[in-house]
């Protein structure tokens, strides 16, 4: 090329000197990253954090901590067995960590964290390809282990105050503090007579709300998860759909099944369903990404829940409907794609 | 109905970079010594030269034809002799037949450049030949021939003419000053429009970005009972035609479909400028407005460019880079094509010469993709970009084609939004062209 042999001009200089990066587009990227959004699911259980050392107190945090350096342990152990990149940086190990925790009463032994962050981070999480491919929430599942594993360290509750030692959680007292007339026509009154006569009542709604009750140290308070499920959502980090409808679905389902007006609020604030809703049901990697998709999901988690709490043989119900909707999460995306703009309706 | 503050499903909130160059007026760029046009800066056939090595050429005058009717002929932009004709690297990543013509520096017209008579004395018939003959292409990206635009077949029933003054690219601002510069022009040159494919109802769009722009066209359109300027959300790809139909007249142009589909023809603003001049001066297209701009650019101007210019003309006149550059795009960052050499000209497709620095263009690491689905949220056209681009990757075609590959209008938004930096639209680009390769050798 003629122009080519003659050109001296400095910006051609400059070019040809050093070496032009040639990409497809687009050539900018937004700030959005995968750390960033694991960081503030962690920022977001802060409060709840907090509150349980409050409420629970030492014992919590010291599970806490077991439950996530074990977690971010395994993850390294297991990626430098594989000889895999190391990833422990990206916080979703020590998310696992902290939910698992979240789940065990505040009297656990120090090592079942532990057994429940090796299932979870090692079977769930890594066995199946790490981060974004896990199948079912490995925190979850890793309850589900323990509560199989060992059923009686994991369903022994231990009140927020010191001088009580082991009680039963709101929805305990609902499901066996009545069990003679059955969940359909209980109502406070039943409930609160037929308990206290074994000592056990239900709480102050006020209680139930801030999360002084008895339960699994991370599950009670309301109050502190909703606000960081607020910040989940004004960060746009997890879809306000699935736990609307999860929560709506078992609000619905529980008033159908004949659940006293009285009782519900106790269902909605206890047994982890607003940790599971806003938390667990929302991990990306085991829920749907199409938007019809994730309004089904939360729809049958919220009917699980209230049929397990009512009719099936465990007062919450909350992790089992999760797992059973992760593992039906691939067939409820593929039912729901999105219609293509301009496809046929 | 009121046209304020419309817009589409979908899409992703970038940011401008406009402010760069947004208030700085067109200038005339230096003229080149040598142009290099190519003769094919457009969607459909290439031409043929009509010229030989040796041959003195006028500004305006034709220099490549096609007897195509999806074709556009070139002009040169300079008064000159021809130097060569070769095959040389464009911005488009084509190499392609290029006029190479040195110029004298008279600047001298030809003599078919002279105006065309109003546009009461012209029928449908004399203003579509006048736009085909001044070469006219979209001038906002694919560089579709504008004449074959507004002849659609009689069955389609068109009635609205939509003028696309969106401009959603960052950094870019070609349009924009077109827009604050030549009102009256893109008024004329819609009614022109208008008059050509035989409609009464004409819609100008801008992004709420550029009140400046809203402002001029609605001083300039005043008196047009037939015109009226909608005003759209500032959002990404809001300047995507479909999108831009989408937007102000509701309307969703079928899967495969053209707008025509669905009564509408889009313009961009300086094509209807440039159908204007070739009216109202006969002008061809010869030159154009490039934005150079970028933080890898010392002074970023928006320039009035011969086609053919390089380059590195404008880099140079527009002070250089300021330091290593990084990328050098033709066009805007989130569809612009990255090039490996500054010789490449300006054609009529070029709206920006881009220079990123080495920090900007620093590729990111990619990680796994965690399925956090932002890239279905921001999908304009409601795709699955992460399943699509894992099928892609696991060169899995006709999986990609039953996930709709082939409706990705390549817009990177779901790149741009992903946290995990993956190649999302590059990915679904390959698979694109797998597919539509399949496709044609079944045939």
């Amino acid at each position: 090329m003629e122009g080519k042999a003659v050109d001296t001009s400095k910006a051609y200089k400059v070019a040809l000197e050093n070496e032009l990066l040639v990409t497809s587009s687009p050539h900018i990227r937004s700030n959005e990253s995968v750390q960033r959004i694991m960081l503030d699911v962690v920022i977001a259980l802060v409060p709840a954090i907090i509150g349980s050392v409050y409420f629970f107190g030492i014992n919590a945090l010291k599970l806490i901590l077991i439950s996530v350096a074990s977690s971010v342990f395994f993850e390294a152990l297991i990626q430098k067995a594989f000889k895999r990149q190391i990833t422990i940086n990206d916080f979703s190990a020590v998310i696992t960590g902290i939910l698992l925790a979240f789940n065990l009463p505040a009297s656990a032994p120090w090592w079942l964290p532990i057994m429940g962050s090796a299932f979870a981070i090692i079977v769930v999480k890594q066995l199946f390809g790490g981060l974004g491919s896990n199948f079912m929430n490995p925190a979850l599942a890793g309850r589900a282990m323990l509560l199989t594993s060992w059923p009686a360290h994991m369903s022994t509750f231990t009140g927020t105050r010191p001088d009580v030692v082991a009680t039963a959680t709101p929805l305990a007292i609902m499901k066996y503090g009545m069990a003679s007339d059955g969940a359909a026509s209980a109502t406070v009154e039943a409930v609160t007579s037929a308990s206290s006569s074994q000592g056990a009542a239900l709480p102050e709604l006020w209680d139930m709300f801030i999360g002084n009750i008895p339960g699994a140290i991370g599950e009670t308070s309301a109050l502190l998860l909703l606000i960081g499920a607020l910040y989940l959502i004004v960060r746009h980090v997890i879809d306000w759909k699935i736990p609307v409808f999860y929560i709506g679905t078992t609000f619905i389902m529980l008033v159908i099944l004949g659940v006293d007006a009285e009782l519900l609020p106790y269902h909605m604030l206890g047994g982890g369903l607003i940790l599971g809703a806003f938390f667990m049901a929302t991990d990306y990697a085991s829920s749907p990404v199409t938007p019809i998709g994730r309004i089904i999901f939360g729809i049958g988690a919220g009917i699980l829940t209230a049929l397990i709490r009512v009719k099936g043989g465990y007062p919450e119900g909350v992790s089992y409907s999760i797992l059973l909707m992760n593992v039906a999460t691939p067939l409820i995306e593929k039912f729901t794609q999105p219609r293509v703009f301009g496809g046929a309706k | 109905m009121k046209l304020e503050n419309l817009t589409f499903r979908g899409g992703v909130g970038v940011p401008h970079y406009k402010e760069l160059t947004e208030g700085l007026p067109i200038e005339k760029a230096k003229e080149p010594a040598i142009v290099y046009i190519p003769l094919h800066q457009h969607t459909g056939a290439p031409c043929e030269p009509i010229v030989k090595v040796g041959d003195s050429v006028k500004v305006g005058q034709k220099i490549g034809q096609s007897s195509a009717f999806v074709s556009a002929p070139v002009h040169s932009s300079v008064s000159g002799v021809v130097k060569s004709i070769t095959e040389m690297p464009t911005p488009t990543g084509q190499k392609v037949k290029c006029v190479v013509i040195e110029s004298d520096g008279k600047d001298e017209l030809h003599e078919s450049v002279k105006p065309k008579g109003s546009l009461e004395s012209l029928t449908q018939k004399e203003i579509l030949e006048i736009i085909k003959e001044a070469g006219i292409t979209g001038m906002g990206g694919a560089g579709f021939p504008t004449h074959v635009k507004l002849s659609p077949p009689p069955e389609k029933k068109i009635d609205t003419i939509l003028i696309n003054g969106a401009e959603c690219e960052p950094y870019l601002t070609a349009d924009h000053r077109v827009m604050v510069e030549y009102p009256e022009k893109i008024v004329f040159g819609l009614k022109a429009i208008m008059k050509a494919v035989g409609v009464n109802r004409g819609i100008i769009g801008i992004e709420k970005n550029k009140p400046d722009a809203i402002l001029a066209i609605r001083e300039a359109a005043k008196s047009e009972p037939n015109i009226e300027v909608a005003t759209l959300k500032v959002k990404y790809p809001q300047g995507d035609e479909k999108r831009l139909i989408n937007a102000i007249l509701g309307r969703e142009v079928p899967s495969g479909g053209l707008p025509m589909d669905v009564g509408a023809v889009v313009c961009n603003v300086s094509s209807t400028k440039a159908i204007a001049d070739a009216i109202l001066e006969g002008k061809p297209l010869y030159e154009r407005v490039v934005t150079v701009t970028g933080h890898g650019i010392k002074e970023p101007k928006n320039l009035m460019v011969k086609i053919g210019t390089p380059f590195k003309d404008l880099i140079e006149q527009c002070g250089g880079f300021t330091g290593t550059p990084g990328k050098i795009i033709a066009g805007g960052p989130m569809m612009g094509i990255s090039q490996y050499s500054i010789d490449v000209p300006i054609i009529k497709g070029s709206n920006g010469i881009l220079v990123l620095t080495e920090k900007e263009a620093k590729p990111e690491k990619v990680n796994p993709c965690i399925k956090c689905g932002k890239c279905l949220e921001v999908c304009p056209v409601k795709l699955q970009p992460l399943y699509l681009a894992g099928y892609a990757m696991k060169k899995n075609f006709d999986k990609a084609e039953e996930y709709h590959a082939l409706d990705c209008v390549e817009c990177g938004s779901c790149s741009y939004i992903c946290p995990a930096k993956r190649p999302l639209v590059e990915s679904i680009r390959l698979a694109k062209r797998e597919i539509i390769a399949k496709r044609k050798s079944k045939r």
